[in-house]
């Protein structure tokens, strides 16, 4: 079934991005959604960052387990299969983080007694991966019909030593970064869902995202064609990035490193701490 | 393209509502808030100066508007739960319509009234489980058939498809059907007769296959004759004089939810010369 979307082109001509090598912080890789691309499950997607791709397949409202039954709400379940191997403690752990996002938007209680059952494949992963996952997961979820009270996207940040922030790092960048930290958002307030950190970083560096000044804000538009669902992904980034002037840049493919980023001067806190971290919010 | 930039920048706005009736026919997500009418023309822009003085300033006319799929009251506004574009229905009598979400699904979730098809699956002392799709079967009795007592069974068997409607569906009870209608008359519903081929389809097929002026019904009536009957959970039963005819007709169908008129006409005309 051939429903590729494409990101919009006007947004992407008005950034006036070619193929240059991405500046410090506020740019995301190329990005781009499947949806309904699987019979079998109820919903699907696969979500595209870079050469991260994450294939996602939503199951529910269906039959539930008597042991596992909640009396008054949904039980959701996340199953991540990784490209290589048996799923491991790592995807346990990340599956725990998706659950309970998908949990905070989930409207489970207009489905007692079912399960809406999540599976995510992993098919390349090359940076970014949690995040990739969150992205997924909303998208299936929206195929699905699945009632939400609002959609979620996912993004991670890595810190290198100089302090500069980099979104939607590589899988280079995130094994060089003394920090990376990965954020749920939702759509309606951009209220942080979850936040998953791992890394050296200040008390400052790690507010600034929930202060939404440095995450890039993205939303997804559907288009309903003549019996076809599109959808589509349009990111403007987040402007104010630590002085970096204000600027909408998309990348298209990969292209040389990066050159070192201006070092800005960030007084290191007298606390810095080391986390390995993972706080579920969900909307209060 | 213009139509999601502009989608794009209202989402960016930020969590500013608007108004019902702005919005209609385009697209919305899960998240938004919409204003009924009412509010919109209250809290909308230019109100402060221009309008009237109302004597009765406190009390406001409140039309009943009617939350269907896809919606949630909200305080008194409304949330969108489902993505899809918005519609509304005006109001034959008093009241204020219908608002609802046209969105697409394959799961279907029982609500009282449907027409579903079902398949038995268990016999167990004087009920029958029916799986419909949902998320548990549903349960029929062996009275709810026509002309059905205690000495004079109906003949149901496991694995017979059944035509009913629900009379109990909600999310907290098992979901119950009945093969009569309120005056005991079995009205077409009961068990499906033997042959035939049963096939899935999405919802939102189903719903425009039943539509009242739908052109792809009659086209079909055309071609062969045909028996047909739809389940809103989804599913199609249909039978024809042969076994081919019978699996061009499937054929036919489960692709028209993918094809213009256009290439419909075509096939359907193609068909006929053959």
């Amino acid at each position: 079934m051939e429903e590729e979307m494409h990101t919009d082109a006007k947004i992407r001509a008005e950034t006036g991005a070619g193929s240059s090598p991405r500046g410090p912080g506020c740019s995301l890789r190329h990005f781009a959604c499947e949806q309904n691309l699987l019979s079998r499950p109820d919903g699907s997607a696969s979500f595209l960052q870079g050469d991260t791709s994450v294939l996602a397949g939503v199951y529910g409202p269906a039959e539930v387990k008597v042991s596992k039954e909640i009396f008054n709400k949904a039980t959701l379940e996340v199953i991540l299969r990784p490209k290589i191997g048996l799923p491991g403690v790592a995807e346990k752990s990340r599956e725990r983080l998706i659950r309970n996002t998908c949990e905070a938007v989930v409207l489970g209680t207009l489905h007692p007694r079912t399960s809406i059952t999540v599976v995510l494949q992993v098919v390349s992963d090359a940076g970014s991966l949690l995040a990739c996952c969150l992205n997924a997961a909303c998208m299936a979820l929206v195929d699905a019909g699945v009632p939400m009270r609002a959609l979620f996207c996912g993004v991670t940040c890595a810190l290198d030593s100089d302090g500069t922030l980099v979104l939607d790092p590589t899988s280079k960048q995130e094994k060089e970064a003394r920090a990376v930290l990965t954020f749920a958002v939702d759509n309606v307030e951009r209220k942080l869902l979850m936040s998953s950190t791992k890394g050296l970083f200040s008390d400052a560096e790690g507010s600034a995202p929930s202060t939404n000044q440095s995450l890039p804000r993205s939303s997804s538009s559907a288009w309903l064609r003549p019996r076809r669902l599109r959808n589509t992904s349009s990111a403007s980034t987040g402007n104010r990035c630590r002085g970096v002037t204000p600027r909408a840049e998309t990348s298209w493919g990969r292209g040389p490193l990066p050159p070192p980023p201006p070092t800005h001067p960030l007084q290191p806190e007298a606390n810095q701490r080391p986390s390995l971290a993972s706080r579920s919010y969900g909307l209060m | 393209m213009a139509e999601a930039a502009s989608v794009a920048a209202e989402c960016l706005a930020g969590c500013r509502a608007r108004g019902a009736r702005s919005v209609l026919g385009q697209v919305v997500l899960p998240g938004e808030e919409l204003l009924l009418p009412e509010q919109e023309d209250a809290e909308g822009p230019g109100g402060a100066g221009e309008r009237p003085l109302s004597l009765n300033a406190g009390a406001r006319s409140r039309v009943r508007v009617i939350c269907g799929p896809g919606l949630r009251r909200c305080g008194d506004r409304l949330l969108v739960t489902k993505c899809g574009r918005l519609r509304h229905k005006e109001p034959g009598g008093g009241g204020g319509g219908v608002y609802w979400v046209d969105s697409q699904q394959k799961r279907y979730v029982p609500v009282k009234g449907d027409h579903v098809i079902g398949i038995v699956t268990a016999k167990s002392g004087d009920i029958f489980k029916v799986d419909v799709g949902g998320s548990e079967p549903a349960s029929l009795s062996y009275l709810s058939f026509e002309g059905a007592t205690k000495r004079n069974r109906p003949n149901v068997q496991v694995g017979d498809l059944i035509y009913g409607q629900f009379v109990v569906a909600n999310k907290d009870m098992e979901p119950e059907m009945v093969c009569i209608d309120s005056c005991g008359r079995a009205n077409g519903m009961g068990v499906i007769g033997q042959d035939g081929l049963l096939f899935k389809v999405t919802l939102g097929l189903i719903r425009k296959l039943l539509a009242p002026d739908c052109e792809i019904i009659q086209e079909v009536g055309k071609l062969y004759p045909l028996e047909i009957v739809f389940g809103m959970n989804g599913r199609i039963w249909v039978k024809a004089k042969t076994i081919q005819q019978t699996l061009i007709l499937a054929n036919i169908l489960e692709a028209c939810e993918h094809m213009t008129s256009d290439q419909r006409k075509q096939i359907f005309s193609r068909l006929a010369e053959s």
